[in-house]
């Protein structure tokens, strides 16, 4: 369930990148300079890290962890 | 001249940390140290060094170059994107090629393909392709490398003699450190090009009065307006641009450093920071490049704006070789370095210098994993290492280097495309239609050794293709795209200014579909590896 859930976020951070509503215009202008469209982005970017963050937390691959740390490395096999 | 000796110091620091790398490593002759410096690197080093590697010439030169022309847009196209699909890409694919590689001991993707979908000579092509499209990025460091010392030393150090400093500097780090000494400079890089856009952007708003009077004259101004929106861009090239961070996760270099990690843990800090960190670095270059508009009293930066008048005013009437010649002027890839020397004292525009040159030669990855490459994939694979022991195969790497580097630089010294084109055209949309690959080899029992061919022969051909319609067909002017074949009045395949478009979207969108299709279509079709091959990844993957 959790990681469903966090294929929805996911997929919904992907589509608000596509932020057409801002498209043609550059007003408000954030803090008097900031072009409301580049303000949009850089929020983005702060919620893309926070997304991460909730991957890490909730869908970490441990498995992997515990099986390379419990078995000694085997010869390459490539 | 006093920048251009703060950024040669810079250059004697860099090298130094290499050699200091090569004296700490000494006695150790395994190819395992010197490729991927004994998968030991800690979190700290493992995250700026994955990032800085990611970070080009084309971050800091390309990012300011591409605002200066097109505005606002491109943190979105560029910067925001990647900050949601590269950071995804490692946590989905990194975390599994780094255990695979600690349980297996693969040092390439290509070793890894080899072993997945039982294949010999398959590997080889996709090594070559790998190879080919790698080789651009590599020429973007030294091209960079000669721009930025050519602006930082005023025309003192021309562009020739500067890709030259640069390229050696490069190869002796790469040469004497091997990994190890890469990872060094790249964290050291790293953290420079960081503090880099908040010391430029206080320094040049300061400069500048603030920004306030100049955004709002922007927005007063019929001509410099669109570029505070995106309505110079369409919302397919927009949403075509989000396609092109799929590129991070099959570039070698950046799988080939997912394998130098002590742990897995490791992994996390660089997922959950990698958005923040490009937001650092990219959101102040394209603001910066985007002020330049309003400067008025640097000479190059007023005959760049002059070039792209004539451009949209007598563009379409100009002959396709003098249009080229206009749009070359109009190009703003040095627009940041302008900045600096109008707005920097000279002692901090040296080491801001040395901050954009950090940027610029991260190609070292690329040419230390060309190398990897090489001598695994191929010496290695057919008998050479067997034949002449692994000190030889590491000092074949070494030679490697060098020829790789010398020809790097022969090809910069004539390329005549801007940096950023010559990056996105060929490279990234190439590695991006790669992507399926390594997607296809970690999550798809089904995948074969034939859907891998197909792809990577579809890649090949693709570039290639785009590439020759580019020459055949000459960019028309700003504006309207030029037709090159429309169907029942619908377009599509157009030239653009700015490259080529298929049904309005950028190559790289019916690149990545086609190949993901190529691999399910044909891999349904033919053989799959034996069950204790397919047990081997997915009973440890899936456990």
């Amino acid at each position: 369930m959790t990681r469903k859930l966090l294929v929805v976020v996911v997929v919904a951070l992907y589509v608000l990148h596509q932020d057409f509503w801002f498209w043609r215009t550059a007003h408000p202008l954030v803090f008097g300079f900031i072009p409301i469209g580049l303000f949009y982005q850089a929020c983005f970017s702060v919620a893309a890290s926070l997304v991460m963050w909730l991957l890490v937390k909730y869908a970490w691959p441990s498995h992997l962890e515990r099986e390379i740390e419990s078995q000694p490395k085997e010869d390459r096999s490539a | 001249m006093i920048p251009a000796i703060v950024v040669f110091i810079y250059l004697g620091v860099v090298l130094y940390i290499g050699i200091f790398a090569f004296r700490k490593a000494a006695g150790r002759k395994k190819a395992e140290d010197y490729f991927l410096a004994s998968r030991s690197l800690g979190p700290f080093v493992f995250l700026f060094s994955l990032f800085g590697t990611n970070m080009t010439a084309f971050a800091i030169l390309g990012a300011s170059g591409h605002a200066f022309s097109n505005g606002i847009v491109t943190f979105g196209l560029m910067a925001s994107s990647s900050g949601l699909v590269i950071p995804l890409t490692i946590f989905l694919c990194g975390t599994r090629v780094w255990a695979l590689g600690k349980k297996y001991g693969f040092m390439t993707p290509v070793q890894m393909f080899r072993d997945r979908w039982e294949c010999n000579h398959i590997g080889t092509v996709i090594f070559t392709v790998q190879a080919v499209l790698l080789v651009p990025y590599i020429i973007i460091g030294i091209m960079g490398g000669g721009t930025t010392l050519d602006a930082v030393s005023g025309g003192f150090v021309p562009y020739w003699f500067g890709g030259a400093i640069v390229a050696l500097v490069v190869m002796g780090y790469v040469f004497f450190g091997g990994m190890r000494g890469t990872a060094w400079v790249n964290t050291f890089q790293t953290i420079l090009f960081l503090l880099f856009g908040t010391v430029a952007i206080i320094v040049i708003a300061t400069g500048m009065g603030g920004f306030t009077n100049a955004v709002q004259a922007m927005a007063n101004s019929p001509a410099l307006a669109p570029l505070l929106t995106r309505e110079r861009i369409s919302p397919y090239y927009f949403f075509s641009y989000t396609f092109i961070p799929l590129s991070a996760i099959a570039f070698p270099h950046i799988l080939i450093f997912c394998l130098t990690a002590e742990k897995m843990a490791h992994f996390k800090k660089t997922v959950i920071f990698y958005p923040l960190c490009i937001m650092a670095i990219w959101l102040p270059c394209v603001f910066l490049g985007l002020m330049a508009n309003r400067v008025t009293d640097v000479p190059q930066i007023r005959d760049k704006q002059e070039a792209r008048r004539v451009l949209a005013t007598q563009g379409k009437t100009m002959a396709p070789e003098a249009r080229d010649e206009v749009r070359e002027k109009s190009a703003g890839d040095d627009v940041i370095l302008l900045l600096l020397k109008r707005y920097a004292p000279l002692w901090l525009a040296g080491l801001l210098g040395a901050g954009i040159m950090a940027a610029v030669m991260a190609s070292d990855s690329q040419i230390l994993a060309l190398s990897t490459m090489f001598t695994e994939d191929v010496f290695a694979h057919y008998g050479g290492k067997r034949r002449f022991g692994e000190s030889v195969q590491v000092q074949t790497g070494r030679i490697f280097v060098v020829v790789l580097t010398l020809f790097a630089y022969a090809v910069a010294l004539r390329a005549p495309e801007t940096i950023f084109e010559l990056a996105i055209q060929y490279a990234f949309s190439g590695f991006a239609a790669l992507s399926p690959l390594i997607i296809a080899a970690l999550f798809w029992k089904g995948s074969t050794k034939w859907g891998a061919l197909a792809v990577t022969v579809w890649v090949a051909t693709a570039v290639f293709a785009v590439a020759l319609f580019q020459q055949v067909v000459p960019a028309p002017a700003p504006g309207p795209p030029t037709v090159f074949w429309s169907l029942g009045g619908t377009e599509i395949i157009s030239r653009t200014p700015g490259g080529t478009a298929v049904y309005g979207f950028m190559p790289v969108v019916p690149m990545v579909i086609v190949s993901a299709l190529l691999m399910f279509v044909v891999s349904k079709l033919t053989p799959k590896p034996k069950p204790a091959t397919i047990s081997k990844y997915f009973d440890f993957l899936n456990r």
